[in-house]
């Protein structure tokens, strides 16, 4: 089946994760061998992916850790973990 | 572990949730948008677990767990500081994306990422995705669960995750494209000067 660009863009998140089926997959390949636009869309969208990924875009508070820590030692303090405090 | 928590070693809940700490943190800012209140929530989140933790049932994945604590945790504060912003959390509606049709995109090294100034494209462009596109984005593209676990957190159907998540996927190449593409400068050709 030949696709336009269109139906190859509904397709580009099963194409990333690799959930197309056999022949879906060959006519997106396809088209995507000759088409500039979609080809360049799947790449940005992956890249993308990439980039948002990387640990470094949202870093924790300075100090997080040990403020999380330090307010858990004292609910430990306070008390054992129980089963009669609400909304779990 | 969590049984030798509840039978006395309580000190052992500080090892339990330190591979957790960043993806409580993480998702409690993305629903949250603002790092005080992310690390209000994630603290309070903790606290949950450790208070409850004897209602996590073992079939469960405890870092799933943990998430939908924090979850519910954000969703609560957004409830009482935005009662109207219950924004799209049931929207599935379909209709359209259509992506940046760029031709000249260039590979972006994750080098990029070092720049500030990307960091903080990046970062608001995944903010500022509608609420029920962020959680699924979030669950999947950054802590890496799979289908079936971020349905499950959510309460959403499969089909909901794929199809929020290529939505949201398409938003985000939409928007951050063309800035990517002009933040990261061209590679700088010799002697352009002459
Ligand atoms: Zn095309």
């Amino acid at each position: 089946m030949v696709l336009n660009c269109r139906h190859v863009w509904d397709q580009i998140s099963g194409y990333l994760d690799n959930t197309l089926d056999a022949a879906t997959r060959a006519d997106v390949e396809e088209h995507l061998a000759h088409c500039e636009i979609c080809s360049a869309v799947l790449d940005s969208t992956r890249n993308i992916l990439i980039l948002t990924a990387d640990d470094r875009v949202f870093e924790l508070p300075l100090g997080y850790s040990e403020r999380l820590h330090a307010r858990l030692t004292q609910a430990i303090l306070e008390g054992p973990p129980t089963d009669t405090t609400s909304s779990g | 572990m969590i049984a030798a928590i509840l039978s006395g070693e309580h000190s052992l809940f500080h090892e339990l949730i330190r591979p957790y700490e960043r993806s409580v943190y993480l998702m409690a800012l993305s629903m949250l948008k603002n790092e005080a209140d992310a690390e209000d929530a994630a603290q309070e989140a903790f606290l949950k677990a450790y208070r409850n933790l004897a209602r996590f049932r073992a079939e469960a994945r405890f870092s799933t767990w943990l998430i939908s604590i924090v979850l519910n945790e954000a969703r609560g504060r957004l409830r009482r500081t935005q009662p109207a912003l219950t924004d799209s959390l049931d929207d599935d509606r379909e209709g359209d994306i259509t992506p940046m049709q760029l031709t000249d995109w260039r590979e972006i090294p994750s080098q990029a990422v070092e720049r500030e100034e990307v960091c903080a494209l990046i970062r608001r462009a995944l903010l500022n995705l509608p609420l029920a596109y962020r959680e699924v984005f979030i669950l999947r593209e950054i802590e890496e669960r799979n289908v079936q676990e971020t349905a499950e957190t959510l309460g959403i159907t499969a089909a909901s995750v794929k199809m929020r998540l290529h939505r949201a996927r398409l938003m985000l190449q939409k928007h951050l494209a063309p800035q990517l593409k002009s933040a990261v400068p061209a590679p700088r050709r010799r002697f352009q000067w002459f």
